[in-house]
């Protein structure tokens, strides 16, 4: 259930963990979801190797309490996503 | 985004009519007695319409099943109240900023949490047996 702002994506406004095809994964709320790129808002990025959680780690510490926003708002390629989720779901 | 208090009215007075205490002023959270004693619902609430509009309704089920309930409830309202709401969140500086959310704490300690993205998505209902396991837990 989105927000159904006019011309949106349905996950307008939902907290949604972005995956991509290197190192980085995005938890943040979804703008809009276009052709070409994923715009989120209030964002988060857990880099493996760089991050002081696993990959794993990070994301059970999100689905239980949600992230320190690090990133107002990121524009990510949408040919590199490889999966978009909701954080409410894991 | 500050939103303007006469578009906020109907949404504060949701969970005022539930019962729950309205901190509007930092002054008013640092008084208030749930933030120390007893087990107490601390809602953040927010205009945010994907997961706002149920989790009042979800917070207001669960109070209304009877039972088991917190000693204390009160509200900010994030977005409009800014300085209550940033001394509501200094209550758990632990948790990132969420809102609506809700934080059910016991005798000063917070013992549960429900981020916005635990309510965005699901219905009221859903919302209210969240809290309600936790009132069980906590405030029996």
């Amino acid at each position: 259930m989105g927000t159904f702002h006019h011309g949106k994506h349905e996950l307008h406004g939902i907290t949604v963990v972005v995956d991509t095809d290197g190192p980085d994964l995005f938890v943040g709320r979804c703008d809009d979801i276009l052709d070409d790129r994923v715009v989120l808002r209030d964002v988060d990025v857990h880099r493996d190797g760089a991050h002081e959680l696993s990959r794993a780690a990070y994301l059970e510490r999100a689905a239980q309490w949600g992230v320190f926003k690090t990133h107002e708002r990121l524009v990510l390629d949408r040919a590199r996503v490889t999966s978009i989720r909701r954080l409410g779901e894991l | 985004m500050m939103y303007s208090p006469l578009m906020v009215n109907p949404m504060r007075e949701e969970l005022v009519a539930a019962g729950f205490l309205e901190l509007t002023t930092e002054h008013e959270v640092a008084g208030w007695p749930g933030k120390a004693e007893g087990t107490a619902l601390l809602v953040i609430n927010s205009v945010c319409g994907c997961a706002a509009g149920m989790a009042r309704p979800g917070v207001r089920a669960a109070l209304n099943e009877g039972g088991d309930g917190p000693d204390h409830l009160a509200t900010v309202f994030a977005g409009v109240d800014r300085e209550a709401t940033a001394a509501a969140r200094a209550l758990m500086p632990q948790v990132p900023p969420s809102s609506p959310s809700m934080a059910l704490f016991k005798d000063g300690e917070l013992v549960h949490f429900v981020p916005r993205h635990r309510i965005e998505g699901r219905t009221a209902e859903d919302v209210a047996q969240d809290l309600r396991a936790a009132f069980a837990e906590h405030c029996a």
